[in-house]
C-alpha cells in the first residue's frame, strides 16, 4: 500500500464523494463548533429555506467572543459592552434551544473559549474532522484531527448537511528536531516559525509539525503551536497522535471509555504518517536555535528574539508597521515601555500557561503603570487555577483575575486598551487595532508577558528569575 | 444570488501587503446578527478619522475613485480571521472584485460564496495593474480574463465549481442539499463499518 500522510488518512476517511468534473470533494464533518459571532447569519440561512439542522448532536456551542469577563453584580447583571453583544449571546442560546444543540451557556461549568473547552471535554479526538466559524480552529490539530476555520455560509452548509465542499489542500511538513532550551516555550517556537515561514508561507497547505521537539511538547504546548498555524497562512496544522495524546484524553467526559477507549487509542496511533510518505513541501528547523521571542510589528510574522533589536526598516510594509508601533529602528525590543499585559486567549490561557505566568509573578508586584488582565480559557481552567491558588498569586501581584472568555484577544466584549497604549499579549494577532483603535500589540509567551508586567517594559522572564536568585 | 458574468469598473489600488481581516472590518463591528449594512465599516479605521469624517488620504475616499468596484490589493490580502463579515462589508461598500498576488484561503473561500471575485495574478501583472490604477477594467468571468483599457487581456483562473455557481447565480448550499441521500447513505455505511 502507498505511504500516506496523517492528513491523507484523515481526508480519505471523510470523503463522502471525491472531487470530480471540476467540483470539490464532499467532506464529512465529525464535530462542528459554534459561537455567538459567526453563527446567527448561518441559522438565518437555514430559516430562509425552512430547513432543520441535520445532525444537531454533532454541533456543540459555547459563548465566548462577546461575553463580559467582569464578575456579575449582586443582581446577577453582567457588564455587557453594548446591547448588541448581549443580543448575540441571546440569539445563540435561542438558536441552540430551537435546534436541539448542546450549548455551554452561563449556567454550564464547562463554558469556555471554544478551542479550550472542546479539547478539555474530550470532544476533540484524533482522526476527526472539526470545523468552526473561527480561524483558530487549527488548534484542534494538536490531537491529530483535521481542523480548520470556515465562514458563516459554510457554517450553514454544515448545519444543513454535516458536510462541506472542499478542495484538497497541499501538505507542508515542518520538522523541528532537537531540544528547546529551558525557558523557551511552544509560543516562542510558534512565533519563531511564523517569522521563518512567513504569514503567507502556509497558504493552501495543511502543516504537519513533526520531529523530536514536537513530540516533547505537552498537549497544551501542541495546542498553542497548532493554534498559530493560521498565522503562517495554513488553515490547519497537525501533530500525529502519540502516547501524550492518548494519556491526555483518557478519562475526559466525551472520550470513549474502557475497551472502546483502548480500541480507539490503537486506531489513533495508526494515523501517524507512514515512513516514506510524500509532502508537497518540507522545512527543517533546529529547535536549539529558538529563543524566547516577541513581535515588533503589526503582523505575527514580524518577530525578534527578546534580546534582539527592532529591525532597521527594509521595505514599505515594515516601515508602515514601525510607524504604527512607534518603535525606533535598531532599538532593543526589551525595555520598550508597556501599559497593559494580557494573559489569555485560545493560544495561551490553559492551566500550564497560567502556571508559567504565576511562577514569574509569585511574591512580586507588577509595575505601577501596568494594568494586567488574566483571563482563564474556560471555567474548568479557572477552577483548577483557583484550586492551586494561582488566582491569589495574580491578585497579590496587582493583576485582575477575570471570568473566562476571549476578552482582549479580540476586544469585542469591551476589554480593550486605550489608543496608543502598548499591550504585551499572549494572544495570537497583533494587527492594527486588534485590541482597540490605535492600540499597539506585542505578542509573547505567558512568562515573557508576566516578566514585562513586573518590569513595566518588555522583558525576558529568565532575567527576572536570575535577578531573584542573585 | 444574482448571476455574475461581467464586472466593469475603474480600479482602485490599496497596495499594502498583508491587509488582514481586522483592517477590512474591525472586530468591534462584528456584534451584529445579520449580514446587512456593514459597508460603512469596510476599512473603517483607515477610512474614517477618529471624529467620524472621511480620511482624505485614504485611496478609496478620493473623489476620482468613487464607485470603483475593482480593488487591486497588496500581497496576502484577507489574512487573519474567518469572519465572513469581511466580504460582506466589502460588497456592501461596492467592491465586487479583489485582485492580488496572493489571497488568504478562508477569505477567498468566503468571498466566492458571496459573489465577490477573488483573483490571483502573477507579480508582473499585478505591478502593471497597480501602475495603471484608475483604468477601466472589465472582468469577464465566463472567459476568465481581465480586459484592460489598452485592449489587452489578462487570463486568470477561478475554482471551476465556484465559477459555475456564480455564472448560474446558484448557491452551493442548494447543491449540497441535493446530495443529502448520498450523505446519509455514507453515514450508514460508516456506522456499519465501525
Ligand atoms: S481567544 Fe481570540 S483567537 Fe481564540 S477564539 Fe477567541 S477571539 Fe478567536
Amino acid at each position: 500500500m502507498a505511504s500516506l500522510t496523517l492528513f491523507e488518512k484523515i481526508w480519505r476517511r471523510h470523503e463522502v464523494e471525491a472531487a470530480r468534473e471540476g467540483r470539490p470533494a464532499v467532506l464529512y464533518v465529525d464535530l462542528h463548533l459554534i459561537h455567538e459571532v459567526t453563527s446567527p447569519q448561518a441559522f438565518a440561512m437555514l430559516d430562509a429555506r425552512g430547513i432543520p439542522v441535520a445532525r444537531p448532536a454533532r454541533t456543540l456551542a459555547t459563548i465566548d467572543h462577546s461575553t463580559p469577563t467582569g464578575a456579575p453584580d449582586a443582581a446577577g447583571e453582567r457588564s455587557w459592552a453594548n446591547p448588541a453583544t448581549r443580543a448575540q449571546v441571546e440569539k445563540l442560546l435561542a438558536n441552540c434551544q430551537r435546534h436541539g444543540i448542546t450549548v455551554h451557556g452561563w449556567d454550564s461549568p464547562h463554558r469556555g473559549i471554544v478551542h479550550v473547552m472542546a479539547p478539555e471535554l474530550g470532544h476533540t479526538q484524533p482522526g476527526m474532522t472539526i470545523v468552526c466559524g473561527d480561524s483558530h480552529t487549527s488548534t484542534h490539530g494538536a490531537f491529530g484531527a483535521l481542523a480548520f476555520g470556515i465562514g458563516s455560509t459554510e457554517v450553514a452548509h454544515v448545519l444543513a448537511t454535516q458536510c462541506l465542499l472542499k478542495r484538497k489542500p497541499r501538505t507542508l511538513a515542518v520538522h523541528v528536531e532537537g531540544c528547546l532550551a529551558p525557558g523557551v516555550t511552544a509560543k516562542d517556537l510558534a512565533l519563531h516559525l511564523i517569522g521563518l515561514i512567513g504569514v503567507d508561507g502556509g497558504t493552501g497547505h495543511v502543516i504537519e509539525f513533526r520531529g523530536s521537539a514536537i513530540r516533547a511538547l505537552s498537549m497544551e504546548g501542541r495546542m498553542t503551536l497548532c493554534n498559530l498555524s493560521i498565522e503562517m497562512g495554513a488553515p490547519a496544522g497537525l501533530i500525529a497522535p502519540d502516547a501524550t495524546t492518548i494519556e491526555w484524553l483518557r478519562g475526559r467526559p466525551a472520550a470513549p471509555v474502557g475497551v472502546d477507549f483502548e480500541n480507539a487509542a490503537r486506531d489513533w496511533l495508526s494515523l501517524a504518517s507512514d515512513p516514506g510518505c510524500h509532502y508537497d513541501r518540507e522545512v527543517h528547523v533546529d529547535a536549539t536555535t529558538v529563543r524566547p521571542s516577541v513581535t515588533w510589528g503589526t503582523d505575527p510574522g514580524k518577530v525578534v528574539p527578546i534580546d534582539g533589536c527592532i529591525p532597521i526598516e527594509a521595505d514599505a510594509n515594515a516601515a508602515k508597521a514601525l510607524s504604527y508601533m512607534g518603535f525606533t529602528p535598531g532599538a532593543a525590543i526589551a525595555g520598550q515601555p508597556v501599559d497593559v499585559v494580557f494573559i489569555g486567549s485560545c493560544t495561551n490561557a490553559r492551566l500550564p500557561d497560567l502556571r508559567d505566568a504565576a511562577a514569574v509573578l509569585r511574591g512580586r508586584k507588577i509595575h505601577p503603570r501596568v494594568r494586567m488582565l488574566v483571563v482563564p480559557g474556560s471555567e474548568a481552567v479557572k477552577r483548577a487555577a483557583e484550586a492551586e491558588g494561582l488566582d491569589r498569586v495574580f491578585r497579590d501581584a496587582g493583576a485582575e483575575w477575570r471570568e473566562p472568555g476571549c476578552s482582549m484577544c479580540i476586544g469585542m466584549n469591551g476589554d480593550i486598551a486605550r489608543p496608543g497604549e502598548l499591550v504585551v499579549s499572549t494572544s495570537n494577532r497583533n494587527f492594527e487595532g486588534r485590541q482597540g483603535p490605535g492600540v499597539r500589540t506585542v505578542l509573547a509567551s505567558p512568562a515573557t508577558a508576566a516578566a514585562s508586567a513586573l518590569a513595566g517594559a518588555i522583558a525576558a522572564a529568565a532575567s527576572t528569575l536570575a535577578e531573584e536568585a542573585a | 444570488m444574482n448571476p455574475i458574468h461581467r464586472i466593469e469598473s475603474r480600479s482602485v489600488a490599496l497596495p499594502t501587503a498583508n491587509i488582514d481581516t481586522d483592517q477590512i472590518i474591525p472586530a468591534r463591528f462584528l456584534t451584529t446578527t445579520t449580514r446587512e449594512g456593514l459597508g460603512r465599516h469596510a476599512f473603517h479605521d483607515w477610512r474614517w478619522l477618529p471624529d467620524g469624517s472621511p480620511n482624505p488620504d485614504f485611496s478609496l475616499n478620493r473623489p476620482e475613485h468613487a464607485g470603483a468596484a475593482i480593488l487591486i490589493a497588496g500581497h496576502n490580502f484577507g489574512c487573519g480571521s474567518s469572519r465572513e463579515h469581511a466580504p460582506w462589508a466589502l460588497l456592501d461598500a461596492g467592491i465586487r472584485c479583489v485582485i492580488s498576488t496572493a489571497i488568504a484561503d478562508i477569505f477567498r473561500n468566503n468571498a466566492l460564496k458571496n459573489g465577490l471575485l477573488a483573483i490571483v495574478v502573477p507579480a508582473e501583472v499585478h505591478a502593471s495593474l497597480l501602475e495603471h490604477a484608475g483604468e477601466r477594467l472589465a472582468i469577464d468571468l465566463e472567459r476568465e480574463r481581465i480586459e484592460r483599457e489598452d485592449g489587452s487581456a489578462i487570463p486568470f483562473t477561478i475554482d471551476p465549481f465556484a465559477r459555475d455557481c456564480l455564472l448560474a447565480g446558484v448557491d452551493e448550499l442548494g447543491w449540497l442539499l441535493a446530495r443529502r441521500p448520498q450523505i446519509e447513505a455514507w453515514e450508514e455505511r460508516r456506522a456499519w463499518n465501525a
